[in-house]
């Protein structure tokens, strides 16, 4: 038996069904035709009666004259006459009679009862045979653009779900009572509800329940390191692989953007209260969005040209087409938050400037200052850091020169150093851009790349070469001071260090040398010093972030708030938007209490 | 949407000066600061120096030469044209403190962030000497400017065409001689001109700041372009500078980075004539 023959069966899907007493196939193909042929007997005579194999009653067929409501005496075997009605158990909806029979789910043979009352849509199967058949579903995968193709492109490389995969991954979510997803996802996220909501198609519903708390779904189902976070809790990854939380959300926000069913929410009445919000990355957007919506008047200072912080600049288009990010902001805006770009903070007004102005800041303006190894040989020419390679190539579309007038960095052999996403797209987009051979050099082994599972296997699938457990000592340029090739040293791993993880230590004397022409550093970003140097009051962490209180997200300075990588350093979109939601909170509490505190007007008595 | 109110040739229309309405920025800048301009939708972000500023009228100031693609589309513009993106300021301000008496060098366009510099410098109460050069005569910008703030002044031409002949090192030389009380110099211009400034001034231990202008894209300390080495150390000339202790810059590497894109350069301008 075929492991397609039958997915889940909530969903309509076609059912090969069996008698339980005979085994022979109730099943008809004609053509195009599928359908499930029984006897009935009704009022006492016995007629043909056809289901759709789907097993759905409204498509009932019969030489007799069943209307809607009747219930049908007894669904009988054409093949061993025998009746298949049961008697121990009933409709769970309508209390009559059912009718058993035996269907193939995944190479299983499966009790499954119909209700015997036309029109009536109950039809299941017991929850230990549920359980049975959601633990036989594989794990859907995306259709994807075809890996040679897509290295010719920048379009995005999975397409996404399709309704029937999306109905078919969701069926496999257990629901549990006590969802460890939820537990593992920054935003707590209504997981196992929202994925309820997909089983019965109502895909609109799903996308609502996820915006209650993740106001960029798209973005996140396409970004965030889901094996790390809800995928890593599901229960299914115990047995077999766990839900594609990811691709389902990601699924259902694009239905909801495709279908244009996105509302923009009517703001609750004007608290008269500003909030001013440095950067529009994920953590700006989310505090924009709700504070927005909770009656401020919101304005989003961007330093660069074009708004969207790392999703813009940072994550590329094959990654995170930049429609979709436009059209979040665009939300925004229609939500009726200010956004100014081109205003750098910190230079063109400070942030005590920005506090007579407004009564509250949010300081979310990442990480940013890209590290260097320090390493000889760094000032050569073609060595880039991740940032300007992926600055270039992103927001300034130097893929495009010339027509576009940033020039493309552009090498034969490129060299990415390092080890998480920003290594591996920018791996990606060198393989993109017509370079021939790409080379990933990390220093610990496979087991500890910090990318996420899915953009490594992607890398693969395109061609790029992994050398781990390789780190670079030092540059050797070409007589135009361009660089020539990189030496590296091989490590293995030893004791683990602060992060639990095992730490590298070089062997000696196995020095070797890689060729290449283009080097792109991509060892993680420190904190960008503009806001720092007008504003010296604001307390930094020994590691030079922004200290801010991890309940509130408040920093030393009253009213002025931080939340993502300026706060904790290289992370990910989904955290920076969780330290924005938990800022809004607190903000809107204490602006709340500001609020009441102030006294109110008295009205003068003539 | 930033308008050009103001614009004016200068050096036979391969020095452009434009003066642009944008009011918060008047407001904020100071000498030696910079702002990033970006043309139009599909234009590269470039650095310019600002060099000066009207901050009632809410106008600034940038001199520019025309050297690549970007300069040549800027030099297209009018009066009256908008500029697609300006943002700044961006940078650390020079830092004019009154310390005595100062020498201020410039060369080419490097002029026109000098005479706001040294204004600064003027304006917080120190002696200030000029020391400017050009190619020839033609190149000469802004000398009635420098003349108005410095306190002296000498020009230099490398053809004799006008002024002294010869290099601004030979005047400065001259005073490193015979002046004891030089306390500062700066030095603003194209790279070998600041590295033989500053191989001067290291024989006579002065204080020598440089402002740098390697190739920049955000100018907000994010993409490490603009790295340059200052006493052996990754610095960032957008964040950390434009000005260094010019004792302490790796010239070499500078230059080297510099000319990495001058093939792109001449592909541009040859798209945009196509």
């Amino acid at each position: 038996m075929l492991e397609h023959d039958v997915k889940y069966l909530k969903f309509k899907t076609y059912l090969n069904t069996y008698c339980p007493h005979c085994h022979h196939s109730f099943n008809v193909e004609r053509k195009d035709h599928k359908q499930i042929e029984f006897l009935a007997r009704f009022r006492g005579e016995e007629h043909d009666l056809r289901l759709s194999p789907y097993l759905d009653v409204f498509e009932v067929e019969s030489s007799a004259d069943i209307k809607h409501g009747e219930i049908l005496d007894d669904l009988i075997c054409p093949h061993c006459k025998k009746g298949l009605v049961v008697k121990e158990m009933t409709c769970g909806e309508c209390g009559s009679p059912l009718a058993k029979v035996i269907i193939s789910a995944l190479s299983k043979l499966i009790p499954f009862y119909v209700c015997m009352k036309y029109g009536c849509e109950w039809h299941g199967l017991s929850k230990q045979d549920e359980r049975r058949i959601k633990l036989k579903i594989p794990r859907q995968d995306m259709p994807e653009q075809d890996q040679t193709l897509r290295v010719h492109n920048h379009q995005e490389v999975p397409y996404g779900y399709t309704t029937e995969l999306a109905l078919l991954e969701a069926g496999r979510c257990l629901q549990c009572k006590n969802p460890q997803c939820v537990t593992g996802c920054p935003v707590n996220v209504d997981i196992p509800s929202f994925i309820a909501f997909i089983a019965e198609e109502k895909f609109d519903e799903a996308a609502k329940r996820i915006k209650e708390t993740n106001l960029f779904p798209a973005i996140c189902g396409r970004v965030c390191p889901q094996e790390n976070q809800c995928e890593a809790k599901c229960i299914m990854g115990h047995k077999d692989k766990p839900v594609a939380i990811g691709r389902l959300e990601r699924f259902v926000a694009d239905y909801e953007r495709k279908m244009d069913l996105v509302k923009v929410p009517i703001v609750k009445s004007n608290t008269g209260q500003k909030i001013a919000v440095i950067g529009s990355g994920p953590g700006g957007l989310t505090v924009a969005a709700d504070m927005r919506q909770l009656g401020y008047a919101v304005t989003v200072f961007e330093a660069l040209h074009e708004t969207g912080g790392v999703l813009t600049y940072g994550i590329p288009e094959f990654r995170l087409p930049k429609s979709i990010v436009q059209f979040e902001i665009n939300y925004l805006k229609e939500l009726g938050v200010r956004i100014e770009t081109n205003h750098v903070i910190g230079t063109l007004y400070t942030i005590d400037e920005l506090l007579q102005e407004f009564d509250a800041v949010f300081i979310g303006v990442g990480a940013g200052l890209p590290r260097f190894m320090g390493i000889e040989g760094e000032g050569l020419g073609k060595i880039f850091s991740a940032n300007e390679y992926l600055t270039r190539m992103n927001l300034m579309k130097a893929y495009r020169f010339p027509e576009y007038d940033t020039p493309m960095p552009h090498g034969n052999k490129v060299v990415v150093i390092g080890g998480g996403n920003v290594a591996m797209d920018c791996a990606r987009t060198a393989i993109r851009t017509g370079s021939g051979e790409v080379t990933i050099v990390y220093r610990r082994s496979r087991h500890e790349l910090p990318a996420r599972a899915e953009e490594v296997h992607h890398a693969e699938e395109e061609g790029i070469r992994f050398k781990l457990l390789t780190n670079p000592v030092r540059y050797i340029g070409t007589d135009f001071n361009t660089v020539k090739a990189l030496e590296c040293i091989k490590m293995e791993l030893g004791e683990p260090d602060a992060s639990g993880r095992r730490r590298p230590v070089p062997i000696q004397g196995s020095e070797f040398v890689i060729e290449t022409d283009l080097v792109v550093i991509a060892i993680g970003t420190g904190p960008n010093p503009i806001i720092f140097q007008s504003t010296p009051d604001l307390k930094r962490n020994k590691w030079g972030y922004i200290e801010a209180n991890p309940e509130t997200m408040e920093t030393s300075k009253e009213f002025v708030y931080a939340g993502g990588d300026i706060v904790t350093g290289s992370a990910t979109v989904i955290q920076a938007m969780g330290a924005g939601r938990i800022a809004a909170r607190a903000m809107h509490e204490k602006l709340t209490n500001v609020r009441n505190r102030k006294p109110k007007k008295v009205t003068a008595k003539a | 949407m930033f308008q050009i109110i103001r614009r004016q040739e200068m050096a036979q229309g391969t020095i452009i000066r434009f003066d642009i309405n944008a009011p918060k920025i008047a407001k904020k800048v100071k000498a030696g600061q910079f702002v990033i301009v970006r043309v139009n939708e599909t234009g590269e972000r470039i650095p310019l120096t600002v060099a000066d500023k009207d901050e009632f009228a809410g106008i600034i100031t940038i001199i520019f030469q025309v050297v690549g693609k970007t300069t040549a589309l800027m030099r297209s513009l009018k009066e009256g044209d908008m500029i697609r993106d300006v943002v700044g300021p961006l940078g650390r301000p020079a830092e004019a403190e009154k310390i005595g008496t100062v020498i201020m060098v410039g060369g080419g366009t490097g002029v026109a962030i000098l005479h706001h510099v040294a204004k600064a410098f003027k304006e917080s109460g120190n002696y200030v000497i000029g020391i400017m050069g050009a190619r020839d005569r033609d190149m000469l910008i802004l000398e009635n400017e420098m003349d108005h703030i410095c306190d002296e002044l000498v020009v230099t031409t490398d053809d004799g065409s006008y002024g002294q002949l010869g290099f601004v090192t030979d005047p400065l030389g001259k005073y490193l001689e015979e002046r004891y009380d030089i306390k500062l110099v700066y030095a603003i211009g194209p790279i070998v001109m600041m590295k033989n400034v500053v191989k001067l001034t290291k024989k006579h231990n002065i204080k020598t700041m440089v402002s740098l202008n390697p190739i920049m894209i955000d100018g907000t300390g994010m993409c490490g372009g603009c790295r340059v080495r200052v006493s052996n150390e990754t610095r960032f000339c957008c964040v950390d500078g434009p000005d260094f202790d010019g004792f302490e810059v790796d010239f070499d590497e500078l230059i080297n980075r510099n000319s990495l894109y001058l093939k792109e350069e001449k592909d541009s301008l040859l798209f945009s004539i196509r």
